[in-house]
C-alpha cells in the first residue's frame, strides 16, 4: 500500500459549552489516515470517538488544531468549491438503521437526498439510474426504491444507509458503529459488504466502534481513545499482540472471547487513572517505534522502550 | 443434579392482526439447580418469550397453547391470575432486564425502588428495610450507599444503573435469576464488571441463572450449559464446551462461523443467507433447512428428533442419524473440533 496521507488530523480540539460549563470532548488528537486503508477508532461511550468523526465531516465545530483532506485544510472557514467537494466526497454511515432512515420517505428519496442537495444530476432519468446502481451495489434490488423503510429487515436497512452514502461517489466513508445495532448473523453480511465495496471502489474508511473483536477483523490500523485523548495508535495486529499503554491493556483484557476455556481462565486488568502522576512530568504524544504512537511521559517512555527491547 | 424447572413440549402462540403466530414450537428444556444456562439465538428466535413465560409476563395477546412448565411440582403454565403469578414472580424467579435506562422509574429515588422489593418480598419495614437496602446496594458494588440511596436514576451511569436493577432482582431472594441481555447496552470494561458481579452473586445466594444473549463471548464467560434456539425451538443443548467445540446442528455452525474472531482477515466472513422462517405459517421439517446450503432432502420434510451426542449433549438434526451422509462442516468448525479432540485425548 502506498503510504499516501489521505486525511491528516493535527492537534484537534473540540469543546462544548462555554466558560464554566465548558467541556473538552477531544483534546490534542493527531493522526493520519492513509489512502485505501481502514482506520479504526475505539473507546468507551463518552470517550469522544464519535465527536472526532463528526468534526471531520464538519458537523461539530472545532476549537483548535486542523484537519487536512488530501493536503487541503477542511476545518474552519473554507471556500464554497472545497465545501462542495467535501460534502460529496466524505460520507457517513450511522449506527442504528432503525433510527437513521426517515420513516415517512420512500427509499428512492432517502437514497437520492444527497443528489438533491448538490443537484449533481442532469435529469430525472439519470437520478433514477444512479439510485438503481447504488442499490445494486449494496446487494438490494432496484425495485426496492418504491418501498418504505419499515418494509425492510435490520440488515437491509443498513444496506440502504450504505447506498445513501455510496450514491455520492465518495472516496472517504466514516462508519460510526455501523453494525452495533445488528444481530450477530447479519453483522457478518454488513462487514463483508463494507470490505467488498472498499476493494471494488478503492474507498478509505474511518471505522468507529466499541466492539473490539469486529475492529480487529476489519481495521488495518487502530487508535484507542480514552477521555478525549488518543492513548495509543498502531497497526491493529501489533496493538492486539503487544499493547503498551495500561488503558489499552485493560480494554483488550475486557473483550469477551467466544472460547469457553480461554474466557473462563482470563484475568481482567483494571485501569486506574489516579495512580499515574502526571502533574509534573506531562505525557506527550510520541512515536515509540515505527508507526506505533503512544501517549506517555518521560519516565513511561523509558519503561516502554525497555519492554520493546 | 436436581431439576429446578422443567419445560415440556411447550407451545406459545400470539394473536397478531387476526393471524396466529406460533412463537415457541414444542420446546423442551430442563434447568438444574445451581447451574448457569445460556440461551443463544438471533432476535425473533423466541428466547425472550420462552423465559418470560416462566414468570407469566407474556404480552396480553400471547398464551401457552400446549405443554407444561413444572416448577417445584406445580405446572405454572396453567396459572392465569395475577394472584397465582405473584407467588412466583420476583419471589421465586426474578429477572434483570436489558436496558438499565428504561427499567428504572426516573421519578423515584434509587433507595425507594430497592426498598419496594425488600418490603414486598422480605416483609421488612421502616429502618429495618432501609438497612437491608443499604446492605444489598453494597453487595452489588455501589459505593457510598448512604448517599446513593437518596439519588435518582439520572444521577447514575449505565453500569451503576444496571447494578441497581440487579440489586432489585436479588432483593427478592429468588431461586432463579433470568438475565435478559444484561450487558448489551454497556461498554466492554463495564460489561466485564457486571458479569463478574452476577457470578459473585450467584455463588453468594446460590442462585440458578439463565442468561439470554446473542453475544457468544458473554456465553463463554458465564455459561455451564448452552441452549441454541432457532425459530421457537431449542435445536441444540449441551455443556458449554460441547456446544462450542463440538457443535452438531448446522445452525450452531453458522452462528459460530459468523463470529469475526474466527474469521481470517482479508477474507469474507461466513454469513447466513436468507431470513428465519415466517412463524405465521406451519414450519415443515427442520426450520433451518431453507437457509442451510447443505440441507438434506429429509430436512425439508420431517422434523428431526433429538439425537444424543453424549449424555449431556443433544441436537435436533438429521445429520446425526446413522443413515445420514457425511456432511463437511465449515472450516472454522473443523478447527474447533480439532481442539475438542486434543482436549479429550
Amino acid at each position: 500500500m502506498g503510504k499516501e496521507k489521505f486525511l491528516e488530523v493535527k492537534n484537534l480540539r473540540v469543546e462544548f459549552g462555554k466558560k464554566k460549563k465548558k467541556f473538552i470532548a477531544v483534546d490534542d488528537v493527531s493522526f493520519n489516515i492513509y489512502k485505501g486503508e481502514t482506520f479504526g477508532l475505539v473507546g468507551e461511550s463518552g470517550s469522544g470517538k464519535t465527536t472526532i468523526g463528526r468534526a471531520i465531516i464538519r458537523i461539530n465545530e472545532i476549537s483548535g488544531g486542523e484537519i487536512l483532506y488530501k493536503g487541503k485544510r477542511i476545518s474552519g472557514q473554507i471556500d464554497k468549491d472545497l465545501d462542495k467537494e467535501v460534502v460529496k466526497n466524505i460520507q457517513m454511515i450511522f449506527q442504528d438503521p432503525m433510527a437513521s432512515l426517515n420513516e415517512r420517505a420512500k427509499v428512492d428519496y432517502i437514497v437520492s437526498e444527497g443528489l438533491y442537495n448538490l443537484k449533481n444530476y442532469k435529469d430525472e432519468e439519470e437520478r433514477k439510474a444512479k439510485v438503481a446502481k447504488a442499490l445494486l451495489d449494496v446487494g438490494l434490488l432496484p425495485e426496492f426504491a418504491s418501498r418504505f423503510p419499515h418494509e425492510f429487515s435490520g440488515g437491509q436497512r443498513q444496506r440502504i444507509g450504505v447506498a445513501r452514502a455510496l450514491i455520492m461517489k465518495p472516496d472517504f466513508i466514516i462508519a460510526d458503529e455501523p453494525i452495533s445495532a445488528l444481530d450477530v448473523s447479519i453483522r457478518a453480511q454488513v462487514l463483508n459488504l463494507l470490505s467488498d465495496l472498499q476493494k471494488r471502489m478503492g474507498l478509505t474508511y474511518l471505522f468507529i466502534a466499541h466492539d473490539l473483536s469486529v475492529v480487529r477483523f476489519i481495521t488495518d490500523r487502530l487508535a484507542v481513545i480514552y477521555k478525549g485523548r488518543i492513548v495509543e495508535l498502531a497497526e491493529t495486529e501489533k496493538l492486539f499482540q503487544h499493547p503498551l499503554h495500561p488503558y489499552t491493556r485493560a480494554l483488550l483484557s475486557a473483550i469477551p472471547i467466544p472460547d469457553p476455556r480461554k474466557e473462563k481462565a482470563k484475568v481482567l486488568k483494571a485501569y486506574a487513572p489516579s495512580i499515574y502522576e502526571y502533574s509534573k512530568d506531562k505525557p506527550k504524544w510520541v512515536e515509540i517505534e515505527r508507526e506505533h504512537f503512544i501517549l506517555a511521559n518521560e519516565r513511561e517512555i523509558d519503561e516502554y522502550r525497555r519492554i520493546l527491547g | 443434579m436436581e431439576k429446578i424447572l422443567e419445560v415440556k413440549d411447550l407451545v406459545i402462540k400470539f394473536k397478531l392482526r387476526g393471524k396466529i403466530l406460533k412463537a415457541i414450537r414444542e420446546a423442551s428444556l430442563d434447568i438444574y439447580e445451581g447451574e448457569s444456562l445460556a440461551i443463544v439465538g438471533e432476535s425473533g428466535s423466541g428466547k425472550s418469550v420462552l423465559t418470560k413465560s416462566f414468570m407469566g409476563l407474556l404480552d396480553s395477546n400471547g398464551w401457552v397453547d400446549k405443554g407444561e412448565i413444572i416448577y417445584k411440582d406445580n405446572n405454572i403454565a396453567k396459572y392465569n391470575t395475577e394472584k397465582e403469578w405473584l407467588t412466583i414472580r420476583g419471589k421465586q424467579i426474578a429477572m434483570v432486564f436489558q436496558e438499565p435506562m428504561t427499567s428504572l422509574n426516573p421519578l423515584k429515588t434509587i433507595g425507594n425502588q430497592v426498598k419496594e422489593a425488600v418490603e414486598l418480598h422480605q416483609g421488612l419495614k421502616g429502618d429495618d428495610a432501609k438497612k437491608a437496602v443499604l446492605e444489598i446496594l453494597e453487595d452489588v458494588g455501589i459505593q457510598y450507599p448512604e448517599r446513593r440511596y437518596k439519588q435518582y436514576p439520572h444521577e447514575f451511569s449505565g453500569g451503576m444503573r444496571q447494578r441497581v436493577v440487579i440489586a432489585i432482582a436479588v432483593a427478592c431472594r429468588p431461586n432463579i435469576l433470568i438475565c435478559d441481555e444484561p450487558t448489551t447496552a454497556l461498554d466492554v470494561t463495564i460489561q466485564a464488571q457486571i458479569l463478574k458481579l452476577l457470578k459473585d452473586l450467584k455463588k453468594k445466594y446460590s442462585l440458578t441463572t439463565i442468561y439470554i444473549t446473542h453475544d457468544l463471548g458473554v456465553v463463554a464467560n458465564v455459561a455451564d450449559r448452552i441452549a441454541v434456539m432457532y425459530a421457537g425451538d431449542i435445536v441444540e443443548i449441551g455443556k458449554c464446551e460441547e456446544v462450542f467445540y463440538n457443535g452438531q446442528h448446522p445452525y450452531t455452525w453458522a452462528l459460530l462461523s459468523s463470529l469475526p474472531q474466527l474469521g481470517v482477515k482479508g477474507q469474507p466472513l461466513y454469513s447466513i443467507k436468507g431470513t428465519p422462517p415466517n412463524l405465521f405459517n406451519e414450519v415443515k421439517g427442520d426450520a433451518f433447512a431453507a437457509r442451510n446450503t447443505k440441507a438434506l432432502k429429509i430436512d425439508f420434510e420431517i422434523r428431526p428428533p433429538y439425537f444424543e451426542v453424549s449424555p449431556t449433549h443433544k441436537a435436533r438434526t438429521w445429520l446425526l442419524d446413522k443413515r445420514a451422509p457425511q456432511v463437511e462442516p465449515p472450516e472454522s468448525i473443523k478447527i474447533l473440533r480439532q481442539q475438542w479432540r486434543r482436549l479429550n485425548g
